[in-house]
């Protein structure tokens, strides 16, 4: 579930990109003073994002089921295996993030206590990520059907400002995706593979009596991630693939210009 | 938390060794499937699939429309004239004053024809509502005219019971110059019977108070806040009853045809 996310970020990201291109219309500044616009030409230009409005609107609003249904699949799997309990914040986390925050920087020498799986920083933003995932997906609907879930719409301040929300939301989980891409390199190999084999690989203590020189591996985190992941991951392009090769009635083999700068006559 | 057992390194490899067969499998399908989307035939210039995630979508949010759930309102000082956005149908001149809405029943036997004064006589309604666009930006406006379903109820006697869909389109017989080019101005939509009956779906002839101008779809357009611009018809010419969803112009050219809010 956890592996299932990259390439479904990846392609709500990018559709969603193709969608912003049609209005960009937010930037950083202040007044008149523009510092920095979503997004410059060049970016649009580099990713074929440009004039694939419908395009990214199909994509988008395929895929998005699909984000859903993965992110519930993993709350409701965090709450039966109660692996949520290594997860929630507590009340430790918000100090002891800020002291990992310190340490990883190198202001700070000495090392935080790493209390179960994960130290107080990772409890907090692995938490937070799954409350942005959800924004995320409450956000976009509320973007998608204002009228038929107005209560969301309402909540979250009306449809422009959802939208906004919506367009943050995405800009922090790219943020989160960079910073937890370098920290995954960072930690190095082991802590890789053990995200994917569930299994963490632990060099035991050779003055410990027991001991071998052998590293032995420990049970440690996200034990079923890997075989999930693999397993959950073909199903999704598997039951795509049955539900598509269905149809393929009638091709249209003209292709009219893509182009959403004239999209909406009224 | 209850902890795992220990296990020994030669499992742990053969684990990891499965978990990386596993993986770069699921990758590999991953990417096929990925091109396999990419490649499908399309149906209206989108992939099959996608289009049949568009349609999943529109009978998913059909079966969960209620008449009662309203647009938003706003204040009326809260409005403002739209920006324009796109020309097709409104390319060619119009005569206003020979103007005439043409209503046509399912087989395509004309059943009547109106001029605006037929419109005028309905009940009166006005709205200060959002305005959507399918490329994302909104805007409040303020629209008056006649309810279609008040407008619809003028045809039921000559009606079928099971009228699905309404499908609009621009006056027949407009053209324009294109590079030199006499060329065919023509703009269509079709729309769920569902939509077009609620009280909120107006066929509009004021803008802010005032008679629409042409480049916003006088001298009749339809308004609604539950569906996209691309959906509400400027300059009406024709108005069919249908059994079926008829034609759509971005529909057509690979766009969502519910594209309801």
């Amino acid at each position: 579930m956890h592996w299932i996310n990259f390439p479904l970020i990846v392609i709500m990201v990018w559709s969603g990109l193709r969608i912003y291109w049609a209005e960009d219309v937010y930037a950083f500044g202040f007044l008149d003073w523009e510092w920095f616009k979503f997004f410059p030409e060049s970016f649009y230009t580099s990713l074929d994002l440009n004039r694939r409005l419908a395009r990214g609107l199909a994509f988008h609003f395929n895929f998005a089921w699909l984000f859903t249904i993965n992110g519930l699949a993993f709350v409701v799997y965090t709450w039966r295996t109660r692996e949520w309990r290594e997860l929630a914040p507590n009340r430790r986390s918000l100090r002891g993030s800020l002291d990992v925050l310190l340490h990883d920087l190198r202001i700070r020498k000495e090392e935080p206590p790493k209390r179960g799986r994960y130290n107080e920083a990772q409890r907090l933003t692995y938490s937070l990520v799954i409350g942005l995932g959800a924004l995320a997906v409450l956000s976009g609907f509320a973007i998608f059907k204002p009228t038929q879930v107005f209560p969301l719409t309402w909540v979250l301040g009306g449809y422009t400002s959802a939208r906004v929300i919506h367009f943050v939301v995405t800009i922090a989980f790219v943020l989160f995706f960079v910073v937890h891409i370098l920290q995954v390199a960072r930690a190095g190999w082991r802590n890789f593979t053990s995200m994917v084999t569930g299994y963490e690989l632990v060099d035991i203590d050779p003055t410990k009596p027991e001991a071998s020189a052998e590293p032995e591996a420990t049970a440690g985190s996200e034990a079923t991630a890997g075989s999930e992941t693999s397993a959950g991951s073909e199903a999704t392009a598997g039951s795509e693939a049955t539900a598509g090769s269905e149809a393929s009635a009638g091709s249209v083999s003209s292709v009219p210009p893509d182009n959403p700068q004239e999209t909406a006559d009224a | 938390m209850p902890e795992k057992p220990e296990i020994s390194v030669e499992a742990y490899r053969k684990r990891s060794r499965r978990s990386l067969l596993a993986g770069g499998a699921a990758a590999v399908a991953g990417l096929f499937g990925w091109r396999w989307v990419q490649n499908q035939p399309e149906t209206d210039n989108i992939p099959n699939v996608l289009r049949k995630g568009h349609e999943f979508n529109e009978s998913l949010w059909k079966s969960l429309f209620r008449h009662d759930h309203q647009a938003r309102t706003f204040d009326r000082e809260a409005a403002s004239i739209l920006r324009l956005n796109g020309r097709i149908g409104l390319r060619s001149e119009i005569d206003l004053d020979g103007w005439q809405l043409t209503v046509k029943g399912p087989d395509g036997t004309e059943l009547g024809r109106h001029v605006l004064d037929d419109i005028k006589r309905l009940p009166y309604h006005e709205m200060t509502v959002e305005h959507k666009c399918i490329e994302g930006w909104a805007q409040i406006t303020n629209w008056g005219g006649a309810r279609f379903s008040d407008f619809m109820r003028l045809y039921e006697d000559q009606l079928p019971d099971d009228i699905s869909h309404v499908y609009m389109q621009t006056p027949d017989d407009q053209y324009y110059l294109r590079n030199g080019n006499r060329t065919r101005d023509h703009y269509y939509t079709s729309c769920d019977i569902e939509t077009m009956l609620h009280n909120q779906t107006l066929l509009a002839y004021n803008n802010l108070g005032e008679p629409i101008d042409e480049l916003h779809g006088a001298p009749l357009r339809l308004a609604t806040p539950l569906k996209y611009g691309i959906k509400q018809l400027k300059r009406i010419g024709e108005i069919q009853f249908l059994t079926e969803t008829g034609g759509d112009y971005w529909g057509e050219r690979g766009y969502d045809w519910y594209a309801g809010l």
